[in-house]
């Protein structure tokens, strides 16, 4: 069995691919909009340098990586065992050589990686405008206003995502997503 | 050696994987195998199952072993088949 296959099976004999699909959105849109609270900051502020931008936005990216992944880690360990516990007490057996010993074991690490990287990932993306400004990459207005776009495209991504896995219509959950966005968009704005 | 070509189980699993999860992971131990598997109960966690392995000559110990790899455990042997060879095997 492939690696990716194995994952998969161990998700699902301990049945927490839901769990993982959820932290991922749920964390990735925390990246997401901490990244447009911050970048909104900073434009209402009267604008910073990219450079400056990046080192405030990679700040608070890698301390949003870093605590899904603990975080994630410590509960979902403790959740593990308890299942398999209480599954060794229902089968009058131990498990830990099984497969569902083998699950309480990596399931918390696959899902500490999903909500780490989730947040990670999204705010590095809405952060590439930076990058590339900094790159010296021409881009067509104030690389503060490109990233909070690609923010907000960020936002619509995982609420159509959320629309598909609910069967729900996509664009209606993508563009639910972004009003959430705006909302605290105008409030930060009004606040700044 | 005198072969196990069929063997009936009384198993105790828990709910996932399910029946057919377990009975596909029995079949690919050996190309031969032909698996049956009936739940039998259903409880809060667990489901009993009666499982029925055909075969050639079954690895009692490799079958024991994939079952229990799957979370699953023997409770007894219920039913068997063996196959003498003609005490071929002590030449």
């Amino acid at each position: 069995m492939g690696w990716l296959r194995r994952i998969g099976f161990l998700l699902y004999i301990t049945q927490t691919h839901g769990i993982a699909r959820r932290y991922f959105v749920v964390n990735g849109f925390d990246g997401a909009l901490t990244m447009l609270g911050l970048l909104m900051g900073f434009y209402a502020s009267g604008g910073v340098s990219s450079q400056l931008a990046v080192s405030a936005c990679l700040g608070a990216a890698i301390a949003l990586g870093a605590s899904g992944l603990s975080s994630a880690y410590i509960s979902e360990l403790a959740e593990r065992r308890k299942a398999l516990r209480e599954l060794e007490h229902a089968m009058i057996a131990r498990l830990q050589d099984s497969a569902h010993g083998e699950a309480a074991r990596w399931v918390p690490i696959m899902i500490a990686v999903i909500n780490g990287l989730s947040p990670l990932s999204i705010a590095l993306i809405v952060m590439a405008p930076l990058w590339l400004d900094i790159a010296g990459m021409a881009l067509p207005t104030d690389p503060l206003v490109v990233a909070i776009m690609v923010g907000f495209v960020s936002v619509f991504l995982l609420g159509a995502f959320l629309g598909t896995i609910s069967h729900a219509f996509w664009v209606w959950t993508g563009v639910r997503a972004v009003f959430i966005a705006a909302a605290t968009s105008a409030l930060i704005w009004l606040l700044s | 050696m005198p072969a196990l070509t069929r063997i009936m189980l009384d198993v105790l699993k828990p709910h996932h994987p399910n029946a057919l999860d377990l009975a596909m992971a029995i079949a690919g131990l050996a190309k031969d195998y032909r698996v049956s598997l009936r739940v039998t109960a259903v409880d809060e966690k667990t489901e009993s199952a009666e499982l029925t392995v055909e075969a050639a000559a079954i690895e009692f110990e490799t079958l024991r072993e994939a079952i229990t790899a799957m979370g699953a455990t023997i409770h007894s042997i219920d039913a068997v088949e063996v196959a003498g060879d003609g005490g071929r095997s002590e030449d």
